[in-house]
This record gives C-alpha cells, structure tokens and sequence, in this order.
C-alpha cells in the first residue's frame, strides 16, 4: 500500500522534472516545477517529516515559486532561446554525462545500506521537537539563516534600482 | 513499508535530471528551476537519511536548506532581470563577463 503510493508519488515527481528540462516555455517548467515539489512534500508526509512538508509547500511551491512566475512574467520578451545554438553537439553530450551521473550519485547513496544497521525507531517529528533541535544545538546557524536573509533583501533592493 | 533506498535511488535520478537540465538548457530561468531541482533532490536525500538513522538532523538541515534556497532565489532573479534590461536577450550565452 505505502509502496504503491510512493510509485505513483515517484513517477509523478520523475514526469514532472522531465517536463521541466523538456518544456520550451519556461511557464509551463514552472508549473511542472510546482507539481514536482507537491511530489517532494508527500514523500516528506511518508518519511514523517510533517512539519517540512509543509515549510515545503508554503516556501518553496509558495513563495520561491511565485518569485519565478513574477520574474517570468516581467522577462517575457526574451522568452525564446535566441537564435540556433552555437554549442549543440557540446551540449548532448550532456545525456550520457547525466546518466553516468545517476549511476555514480545512486551507487554512492544505496552502497551504506548493506552495512549500516537500521537506527532506531523515527523520531518524535514534529514542530516541538524540530524547533527545540533548532533552539538548542543549532541556535548559531539559526541566527546566522536571519543574517543571510537580510543581507539577500538589501542585495535585491540594491539590484533592482533603477539607476539615474 | 517503503525502503529507504528507493527514496535515495529517486533523489539521484532527480538530481541527474537537474543536472542535465542545467547543462542543456540555455535559458536563464529554466537553468536556475533546475538548480532548484537538484536542491530538493538532496533535500530528499536528507529526509530519507535522517528517517533512517531516528534522528531530527536531518530536517533541521533541510529547514537551512530551505532558507539558503530563499535567498538564492531572490537574488540571483535580480541578477537575470538586471543583465535582462542591460541586454535585451535573454540567453546564458551572453553571461560571461567572467571568461578569462
């Protein structure tokens, strides 16, 4: 049953990312970005990770991906890749580099498993638990996250000045 | 119950797919969705990690992940929309001030 759901969330989360990289529109690779972050929150929902899921719906498919559909919609003009590409041959060779790629990544992550012991059982999630983790062992970069959020907003505000 | 690997197995093909997009693709804004692709492939990574060994870190990284992302987003969607209006073009192509 679980694994059922995690097939279908997987190929969901799959088609999705190939739609992104394959779409000429990029409003349509947005929108396919949005669903393949839907996908990613439900597999944080079946990992027990509750209160990401959501962080993850109100921040990224939220805020960060309205952001991209704002910038989109003010770049429209220059929404076609101009021009024939200068580089085609270069850049297919970019196909089988990703598949060497998955190979190697997915060979890295699934070669502990034979070893390592299962943990104990998952912990207690939760916005309690993850905020007194937060609190306590990483107050630093806690703090640090609030200086770097700051510094981005006066670098945009800086940016996007109209000079003269 | 659904093993970890399989969540780790999805995180790389994720993580392939972005890659490839970043290469491939020459607009701007689709390379920078892909970046965000590949950060929410490891953040699945991340999860699935701290699932399996019973422990919070995982998802307090992930929480600063998030963060990070948020703020690279904002600025580097200035960046494009400022070379956007220097240039007119929107091709990554033209991005290479810093060539040597």
């Amino acid at each position: 049953m679980a694994l059922a759901a995690f097939v279908v969330i997987a190929l969901l989360a799959v088609g999705s990312a190939l739609g992104l990289v394959l779409r000429r529109n990029p409003i349509h690779g947005a929108l396919f970005l949005v669903v393949n972050l839907g996908c990613i929150a439900a597999l944080y929902l079946m990992l027990g990770a509750e209160f990401l899921a959501v962080a993850q719906i109100i921040i990224y498919a939220g805020a960060i991906m309205v952001l991209f559909v704002f910038a989109i919609m003010v770049l429209i003009p220059g929404k076609e890749e101009t021009g024939p590409d200068p580089r085609r041959a270069l850049r297919l060779w970019a196909l089988p580099v990703g598949g060497v790629l998955f190979v190697l990544v997915g060979t890295w992550v699934l070669i502990p498993r034979a070893t390592a012991p299962a943990g104990p059982a998952a912990a207690p999630g939760g916005v309690e638990a993850i905020g007194r983790l937060l609190f306590t062992d990483y107050l630093f970069p806690f703090e640090l996250t609030s200086v770097l959020l700051l510094a981005a907003m006066v670098g945009v505000l800086l940016l996007a000045r109209r000079r003269a | 119950m659904v093993p970890e690997s399989y969540y780790l197995a999805l995180s790389a093909l994720l993580f392939a797919i972005g890659a490839v997009g970043v290469i491939v693709r020459r607009n701007p804004l689709i390379i920078f969705m892909s970046i965000e692709l590949m950060l929410n492939a490891v953040n699945l990574s991340f999860v699935a990690f701290g699932h399996r060994l019973g422990s919070l870190e995982g998802q307090a990284i992930v929480f600063f992940v998030m963060a990070v992302a948020a703020a690279e987003v904002a600025v580097g969607l200035a960046i494009i929309v400022t070379m956007f209006r220097l240039r007119r073009r929107l091709s990554i192509d033209d991005l290479s001030l810093l060539k040597w």
